[in-house]
This record gives C-alpha cells, sequence and structure tokens, in this order.
C-alpha cells in the first residue's frame, strides 16, 4: 500500500556517488564516443565535407564555363560578322566584274561593228572603182565604134585614146 | 513513509569496500548508450550527397551542433570536439527523454529512472568534460602555455582559476541534475493526484491530472532539450577557455 506521501520519496533518491556508477558511465561514455566517432560522425561529417567541396567546385565550373560559353558567342558573332562581310564584298566584286564584262562585250561589239562597217565602205568604193573603169574601157572601145561608125574619118588610135580620156575625165567631173 | 522504492544499490561489489553500483544507474546508462548508438547509426548509415529522411536531420544535427562549436571557437580548433559534442547532446538528450516516457518499479526497486537524475552520474559527466578540457588545453597549447593560463591576467588570479575549474564541474553536474531531477518530482507528484490519501486508485484524481500530466511532460520535453543544449554548450565554452589563445581581453 502507498501513501501520497510515498511518492514524493520516488524521486527523492538523490542517487548519492556511487564509485560503481561513475566507472560504468566513464566507459559507457568514452567507448559510445568511440564507436560513434568511427560509424557515424565521422562519415557523417566527411559526406558533408565532401559535398562543401563538390557544391563549391561545381560553382566554380559553373562560372568557367559561363565564361567559356561567353567568350564562344563573341568569337562566332565576330565570325558571323566577318562571314557576312565577306559575302557582301564577293557579291559587290561579281557585280563590278559583270558590270566591266557587259562594257567590254558592248565595247568589243562596237568596235567589230565599226570594223565590218569600214571593210564593207572599202568594198563598196573598191567595186564601185572597179565597174568604173570597166565603163571607162566599155565607154571608150564603144565611143570608137560609134565614133567610127558615124564619122568616116580616119582617125589614128592615138589621138582617138586621147580624146575619149579628155572627155571621160569631162563626164567625171562634171558627174 | 518508509516502504517508497529505493534504488537496486549493491555495495561491497568483488569485496572491494568502495566500489559500489547503482544497478538501475548502470542498467539505464546502457540502455541509453544502445539507444543513441542505434540512433547514430541508423541515421548515417547509406549516406548520399543528396541527403535523404533520416540523414536529413543527422545532418541538421550536426549542423546544429557544429554551430555550437563556431561559436565558442574558430572551426579548426573546433572540429576535434564535434564528435565530442554530438555524442555528449545525443547522450544527455536520450536520458532525459528516457526518464520522462515512463518509471518502472519492481519489489519497491525503482529501475527505470533519467540517468541524468543521478548526481553522480551527471558530475561524472562534468568532471569528464573538464578533465577532457585541460588534456586538450595542454596538447594544443603546450604546458607552457597551459599553465600561464591559470596567471592571467594577473597571478594573483591563481586561487581563483583553480577554484573555478571545480565550480564549473559542480554547477555543469548540478544544473542538469537539478532540472531532470525536479522534472522527476513534479511527475511523481502529479502522478500522486490519481490516487486517494489510502493509497487506492482515484477516477476524480486522475481525471483531475491528466491535464497537469500534459502540461508537464510537454515542458521536460523542452528542459530535457534546453539542458542538452546548455550542456554541449558549456562544454564547448570550458573548451574554448582552454585551447584557444587568451587574447587582450582576457578571452
Amino acid at each position: 500500500m502507498h501513501l501520497y506521501s510515498d511518492f514524493l520519496l520516488i524521486g527523492a533518491d538523490v542517487g548519492g556517488l556511487h564509485i560503481g556508477n561513475m566507472i560504468v558511465m566513464i566507459v559507457f561514455f568514452l567507448l559510445l564516443l568511440a564507436i560513434l566517432k568511427k560509424v557515424a560522425w565521422g562519415p557523417l561529417m566527411d559526406v558533408m565535407e565532401e559535398r562543401e567541396n563538390f557544391v563549391a567546385n561545381e560553382i566554380e565550373v559553373a562560372e568557367k564555363n559561363r565564361k567559356e560559353a561567353e567568350a564562344a558567342a563573341k568569337e562566332a558573332n565576330a565570325q558571323l560578322n566577318q562571314t557576312r562581310e565577306e559575302a557582301q564584298k564577293m557579291i559587290a566584286d561579281a557585280k563590278g566584274a559583270g558590270e566591266k564584262q557587259q562594257a567590254d562585250i558592248i565595247e568589243a561589239a562596237r568596235q567589230e561593228a565599226a570594223r565590218i562597217k569600214a571593210t564593207a565602205t572599202e568594198d563598196i568604193q573598191n567595186e564601185k572603182e572597179k565597174a568604173l573603169q570597166e565603163l571607162q574601157d566599155k565607154v571608150a572601145s564603144l565611143s570608137v565604134l560609134v565614133a567610127s561608125k558615124v564619122i568616116e574619118k580616119e582617125i589614128n588610135l592615138e589621138d582617138q585614146e586621147a580624146l575619149i580620156n579628155d572627155y571621160i575625165k569631162e563626164v567625171g567631173e562634171g558627174k | 513513509m518508509k516502504d517508497g522504492p529505493t534504488a537496486p544499490i549493491v555495495e561491497n561489489v568483488f569485496g572491494i569496500s568502495w566500489l559500489s553500483f547503482d544497478l538501475s544507474i548502470v542498467m539505464m546508462v546502457i540502455i541509453t548508450s544502445i539507444v543513441v548508438l542505434l540512433i547514430a547509426i541508423w541515421g548515417s548509415r547509406n549516406l548520399q550527397m543528396k541527403p535523404t529522411g533520416v540523414q536529413n536531420f543527422m545532418e541538421w544535427v550536426v549542423e546544429f551542433v557544429k554551430g555550437l562549436v563556431t561559436d565558442t571557437m574558430d572551426w579548426k580548433t573546433g572540429r576535434a570536439f564535434l564528435p565530442l559534442g554530438l555524442t555528449l547532446i545525443m547522450f544527455i538528450l536520450v536520458s532525459n527523454v528516457l526518464g520522462m516516457v515512463t518509471t518502472v518499479i519492481i519489489n519497491d526497486k525503482q529501475w527505470w529512472t533519467a540517468p541524468t537524475a543521478d548526481a553522480g552520474i551527471t558530475l561524472t559527466l562534468a568532471a569528464m568534460v573538464v578533465v577532457l578540457s585541460h588534456y586538450y588545453g595542454i596538447k594544443l597549447r603546450g604546458f607552457k602555455a597551459y599553465g600561464k593560463g591559470f596567471f592571467a591576467p594577473i597571478w594573483i588570479m591563481f586561487p581563483f582559476k583553480i577554484i573555478e575549474e571545480f565550480t564549473n564541474t559542480l554547477t555543469l553536474g548540478l544544473r542538469l541534475f537539478g532540472n531532470i531531477f525536479a522534472g522527476g518530482i513534479l511527475t511523481t507528484l502529479v502522478l500522486g493526484m490519481s490516487f486517494n490519501a489510502a493509497g487506492d486508485f482515484s477516477i476524480f484524481g486522475f481525471i483531475g491530472s491528466i491535464v497537469p500530466m500534459l502540461a508537464w511532460q510537454g515542458f521536460s520535453l523542452f528542459v530535457a532539450g534546453i539542458q542538452a543544449f546548455i550542456f554541449t554548450l558549456l562544454t564547448m565554452l570550458y573548451l574554448s577557455h582552454k585551447v584557444v589563445e587568451e587574447t587582450v581581453d582576457g578571452h
């Protein structure tokens, strides 16, 4: 049978200093400390430290990558611009060359035309002269024939020739 | 008055007159150690870079104690004391809570109690901490610097410094003991409300005791945590006084 006041005594046992308790306490605590250091706290601290290093490293790598990407983008941009400029230059060059060629062709055609025209003129002149010559010859003999027929007078050939030539000259100048 | 439960004490073990054990305390120390060991192993098995579940909790505990260490000394010196702090806070918290959960009395012998409700145990812990602080003081700073600490800032301080070591031990141990012991007493008193003067169970007393019991158990849990925290913090403080070079202002 418990009295109410008995319950006061439950907690009221302060304990006292038992040497055995102290030894047990020290031994168990140090044992616990040693075991936990090996199997729990050590690995746990290692993992946490590893993670810290990992994160720091990752941040560093990310920063480096970002810088590299920035540089690469810059370079690509520069290259693109350069290529664009080159292309523009090539187009301009081609245009210039085309225009020059056009001018050359036109010039060549013009010259050719002029040459042909000159040749044609010369030919015409030749033909004309040839025709005139032929006509002259024909006219001479024809005149002689006509004259000898008309005028029964004998004329030597030399006088006749001179007469005809004068006549033709007159005709040519009168023309 | 005389038949209240008492501690199961054996004396004259192995025929040695000064060697005595309180078997309940021995058992509770062992149980506490096993519980702490299981929690720690449970929390630190299968460790991952990306922590999940219980590893998160254990890492939070580590971070918390790391905070206590870095509050009192620089991390380079304090790193070595982190396992000690972790073991201390876990051991004290678990033993405080174990005593709160229940009590077992067999044949008028109280077997289940908080180990920290025993003054011998808390003083042993405190003495161990103070001895450790002296050990590390000599180990990390050398005997000369360690010895000089007793005469700083002036030689007249020497007796006070010596006394301080003992008062530190006493206050550290007795603070923890007092809080947990008082918690146990009040729990017992509230428990007593369920019994009438003749010692018979009374339903009215039981109902009346529910609310104060809940309130006090909640507060006890709070006290259990706070006391574990304070003990660990002061441990780190005493360690830092011994291992950190004294600066101009004496700290």
